[in-house]
């Protein structure tokens, strides 16, 4: 083991004299506590360290004890459910109301295991080996992979039973004839992407069961999307709700930087809430990272990479994973705040002039693969911006921007008037819809592309509209365009607007979204011809289907389709009326 | 505290630079561990230890280090971080900014000791806080509720009455079951002018609650490094009454632009790298360290719930205090001074607060199950009439169609009648049938927000509820 001992110490950054080959990035733990640190600079004899965790009371001449590895996580079946700190050192257990700093021993978790293998099969790195369960007869069973970067033939494989997660199950023969251990867990260095075998191009949309997004703005399995917004425009409670309702299999939301109450909230919600799909608790397909804003800031910067590590593990699997990171504003701050301590040249804002790619970096990690063992697995990045005073020409905003294909702005004004998700129709855009836009056709809604283009023209329309309206009043625009209006506020009303709080309306199925859509393109295509017939504009504002439309998404819940049925004869039946004799009068 | 003699070192300052001493280390010290530097003069200051290498170390003074010599100053180790003694008698106490008795009284029995940089909360150990406190304000309770456990600050402006809202909030706040427990108000006075300071003290004694008070008060006239020990001083407090005593805890602190002043001050003087506005970069975190520590912590009976006021500089809600603080905290209560001209008290800018911690409070099981509904479309017309009065300002009353006008009206009404309290304080039903009955001057047609049952139940028969 490498030993340094400690002289010089300021803050979060120290500088210790060694003889032993350190390596940069290299794990190490620091003083009689074992406070964990990483090594970010060699010079001759001395390394310099950047602490994790708070160094009070440390001293000159403490060892350090390096690791001879870089910062590594521990990646196994131990993992979903459960709730972590930044450097993946589990939360839970009785007594720890207080988090302390220093080294903490991960109790090994216990596991069920079935192999799939027998002695004799030639294994390549990502392979799957065996099955763990949390008990014998458990539903869910999660894969045990063969590390990516080891191989071989086997030698010997337990047999069915109960194992500790780190205790060696597998043994493989590589090719020079060594021996290699396997366990159920590995450990994986979290700055170093997991290989794949293949990039896919992005493709089916991974649905949130938001209407503004999955109609408006998708994003495709293995995309990429920005959240950026203000203080108070609906961030966390947006990614929340997408972290509850949309269709991956396994979530990781990061809180990087955020407030410990709020993951108070989500630890006391999601074991509560059902999956639509599975009818077992959202927490059972969840990992948790919490990295809070009062805890230690360089392993803030640190959770970023241990998040999307343990999300590529799950990828490698074969499954559908979504990653929520927020913020990545405060990743960002965390940067800029060792890079000056580190005495570097700032860049624009403060940052570091890397800051760009550590973004890139970051966000790359992101596709949907072919996994090593030939499985398709995708990961697809959701990241909130926070840009100081909400100005998005700010560096990490417009970073960000360059590396992402889905951007979902928030907006104020909208999040005041306690509309909510708080998207702003006009700034954000999705590059991935037209990619979409085959999958929606197969789900029986060929007209999608062309509905959307109409909503979002309608929407762009009544921005250029209230402008105009402000200088001449609403009552001297023609009717046409009063009727465009009141389409545009329908629109934002009755499809926009989503309550994440109300039961029948926080999560909308491709095919709810399909009926509103329609409902509403069908009022657009009646109340055209009306006005074009000369029926006045506020007859049709006074229709009593409006409200209904208005309303529809927390009226009419999943499975009540009939209703649909119900209102689209409704809506003929209001227009077919004022089309009747009163509908002839002239407009003056 | 025992005075240990083998941990003096005289004569080994090298170097006076600002807040800092640079001196010869001849004894084993750990990093961030407290001292007392003492000038020839025998004053004593505090400090602690910023930086440590084999032969050297700084210290960072928290008081100024005007008068200290080279020769003559002494330093005493304490062996440990900055830590505050407590006990059950610091309630009716007034203490400094950095936790010394000031109002004369004999010095406080010692039960603990504690560090008051605090301890981090584990995130899974807390509890989620949904006790609704009603506080006896109207845009407060119906439109933004405050929860146990919540951090939520006023954001303010020079010559807005933040403190008077603040003491009315500490005397009212109560829980609607009516259970009493146990509870204390912490105050922190950061930086404030002595006549405020002692109008705080008077409000509170007139209320009451004086009894039930720890004051912290560091004076305009004190140190500014110290304003950065106040709110820990008071924090370390609060956490004491509240996770020891079991006590439900609410911290007022005043003004965090003080203290942010303060840490922009102590940064430029230790030569770091400014970041916007020349505050430092490590801004965001150092406020968490404070915002986070309110809370509450599964099976401990206390809460601490925080109510930090900061005057915006210029009133620009996007300077970075304001911008910062709304990052961290759960909402904001935003003052208005136009509607502070208007003469309307509590002058709460409805639009631009918010409480994040409201959805948890209320509702079904909580207050009332059509609370949220209400809350909302309160929001939703409100925020129309701004829309509107903006169309008026432009064209006139004239240019509106007879729909506009109507909320032309809602918005007058509701900033006279349910903004405004010339009443005194109301409990939450009162404050909800102001609410409803100002809904009823909208056509049934704009309240998209409203299911029909509530809108058949409190909007149809006005009669019914006189």
């Amino acid at each position: 083991m490498n030993e340094a001992a400690i002289r010089w110490i300021s803050g979060p950054v120290l500088r210790a004299v060694t003889r032993d080959p350190f390596r940069i990035h290299e794990a190490v733990h620091v003083g009689a506590k074992g406070v964990l640190g990483e090594v970010i600079r060699l010079h001759g004899e001395e390394i310099t360290v950047q602490l994790f965790e708070d160094g009070t009371g440390l001293k000159p001449g403490d060892p350090v004890q390096g690791q001879e590895a870089p910062l590594s996580v521990r990646l196994g079946p131990g993992l979903l459910g459960n709730i972590f700190d930044g450097l993946l050192r589990s939360l839970s257990g009785e007594g720890r109301d207080f988090l302390l700093p220093g080294r903490f021993l991960l109790p090994a978790g216990r596991f069920h295991l079935t192999p799939l293998v027998e002695p004799g099969r030639i294994l390549k790195g990502g392979d799957p080996f065996a099955e763990a369960r949390l008990a014998p007869d458990a539903h869910a069973a999660q894969l045990c992979l063969v590390p990516p970067d080891r191989a071989g033939e086997v030698v010997t494989m337990a047999g069915r039973g109960e194992y500790a997660d780190d205790e060696p199950v597998l043994t493989l023969r590589d090719g020079q004839g060594r021996n290699l251990q396997v366990a159920m867990s590995h450990s994986w260095p979290v700055r170093v992407p997991r290989p794949v075998a293949k990039r896919l191009p992005v493709d089916p949309p991974l649905l949130t069961g938001q209407r503004i997004l999955d109609c408006l703005f998708p994003v495709a399995r293995g995309g990429k999307a920005m959240v950026p917004g203000g203080f108070g425009t609906g961030k966390t409670v947006l990614l929340e709700t997408i972290a509850k309702w949309c269709d991956a299999e396994v979530i990781i939301y990061l809180g990087c930087g955020e407030r410990g109450n709020e993951m108070a909230g989500v630890l006391d919600e999601f074991p509560r809430l059902e999956d639509p799909k599975t009818g077992r608790p959202l927490m059972e397909r969840m990992v948790v990272i919490a990295n809070t804003s009062n805890m230690p800031v360089a392993a803030r910067e640190a959770s970023v990479y241990t998040g999307i590590t343990v999300a590529e593990y799950f990828r490698d699997q074969g499954l559908r994973v979504a990653l929520m990171a927020d913020s990545t504003s405060r990743w960002a701050e965390a940067l800029r705040e060792v890079s000056g301590r580190l005495g570097e040249l700032p860049g624009e804002g403060g940052y570091p002039a890397y800051l760009s790619t550590r973004l890139a970096e970051f966000y790359e990690r992101a596709a949907r693969v072919t996994t090593l063992s030939g499985k398709n697995g995708s990961l697809t990045v959701m990241g909130a911006v926070s840009p100081p005073s909400s100005d998005f020409s700010e560096p990490v905003t417009i970073h960000t921007k360059r590396y992402v294909r889905n951007f979902w702005a928030l907006d104020r004004k909208r999040a005041q008037a306690r509309f909510y998700p708080a998207i702003d129709p006009i700034s954000s855009y999705s590059e991935d819809a037209d990619v979409l836009a085959l999958w929606w056709s197969k789900q029986g809604a060929p007209a999608w592309a062309a509905q959307r283009r109409r909503f979002l023209t309608l929407l762009e329309e009544q921005t250029r509209l209230e402008r105009m309206a402000r200088i001449l009043g609403k009552d001297a625009l023609p009717p046409g365009q009063r009727l465009t209006l009141l389409c545009a506020e329908l629109i934002n009303d009755g499809f926009l607007r989503q309550s994440a709080f109300s039961v029948k309306d926080r999560y909308a199925s491709p095919r709810k979204q399909i009926r509103m859509m329609g409902l509403l393109t069908r009022f657009m295509e009646r109340a055209e011809a009306a006005v074009g017939s000369g029926v006045a504009v506020e007859r049709i504002a006074a229709l009593p289907i409006l409200r209904r439309l208005q309303r529809m998404g927390e009226d009419i819940a999943e499975e009540e389709y009939e209703r649909f049925d119900a209102l689209e004869q409704m809506l003929e039946a209001d227009f077919g009326a004022l089309s009747g004799p009163s509908g002839e009068e002239k407009p003056s | 505290m025992t005075v240990q003699a083998d941990l003096f070192c005289a004569d080994a300052v090298t170097r006076i630079e600002g807040p800092l001493v640079f001196a010869r280390r001849r004894v084993e010290v750990g990093l961030n561990e407290a001292v007392e530097v003492i000038g020839a003069d025998g004053r004593v200051r505090l400090g602690r230890v910023a930086a440590v290498d084999e032969a050297f170390m700084t210290i960072e003074t928290l008081e100024s280090t005007s008068g200290l010599t080279l020769a003559g100053t002494r330093i005493r180790f304490v062996g440990e971080p900055v830590t505050f003694s407590l006990g059950p008698g610091i309630l009716g106490r007034v203490f400094d900014g950095v936790g010394r008795v000031l109002d004369g009284g004999p010095p406080v029995a010692a039960r603990t000791r504690v560090s008051i940089d605090g301890a981090i909360i584990n995130p899974m150990r807390r509890a989620k806080p949904e006790d609704f406190i009603e506080t006896g304000i109207s845009a407060i309770d119906t439109l933004d509720s405050l929860v146990r456990g919540q951090k939520l600050p006023i954001f303010s402006g020079g010559g807005l009455p933040h403190n008077r809202l603040a003491v009315d909030i500490a005397l009212h706040a109560r829980l609607r079951s009516g259970k009493s427990e146990p509870f204390a108000i912490v105050f922190a006075g950061i930086g404030v002018p002595y006549d405020q300071a002692e109008a705080f003290r008077k409000s509170l004694e007139a209320g009451g609650a004086l009894g039930h008070t720890a004051l912290f008060l560091n004076l305009a006239s004190d140190s500014s490094a110290q304003r950065l020990l106040t709110p820990r001083f008071a924090l370390t407090a609060a956490e004491y009454l509240a996770y020891v005593e079991g006590r439900h805890v609410l911290v007022i602190i005043t003004d965090m632009t003080n203290y942010c002043e303060a840490l922009r001050e102590v940064s430029a003087s230790h030569g770091e790298i400014p970041s916007r506005k020349g505050y430092p970069g490590y801004m965001y975190s150092d406020l968490a360290t404070l915002y986070e520590r309110a809370g509450r912590i599964q099976g401990r009976p206390g809460s601490v719930t925080q109510i930090p006021i900061l005057t915006m500089p210029a009133d620009d809600i996007t300077h970075p205090i304001p911008d910062l603080t709304g990052y961290i905290t759960e909402g904001q209560i935003t003052l208005d001074r136009k509607l502070d001209r208007a003469g309307v008290y509590p002058p709460i800018g409805v639009l631009p607060s918010l409480s994040r911690l409201m959805k948890d409070g209320i509702g079904e099981g909580f207050t009332h199950p059509d609370h949220p509904a209400l809350a909302n479309q309160l929001y939703a017309a409100y925020a129309r009439t701004m829309g509107v009065r903006l169309l008026a300002g432009v064209v006139g009353a004239e240019g509106l169609t007879p729909t506009d006008r109507l909320f032309l009206e809602f918005g007058k009404q509701f900033e006279s009648r349910f903004v405004a309290q010339p009443d005194g304080a109301r409990t939450l039903e009162e404050s909800m049938a102001v609410g409803w009955e100002l809904l009823r001057g909208l056509p049934e047609t704009e309240l998209a927000r409203l299911s029909d049952e509530q809108i058949k139940r409190y909007l149809r028969k006005p009669a019914a509820d006189g």
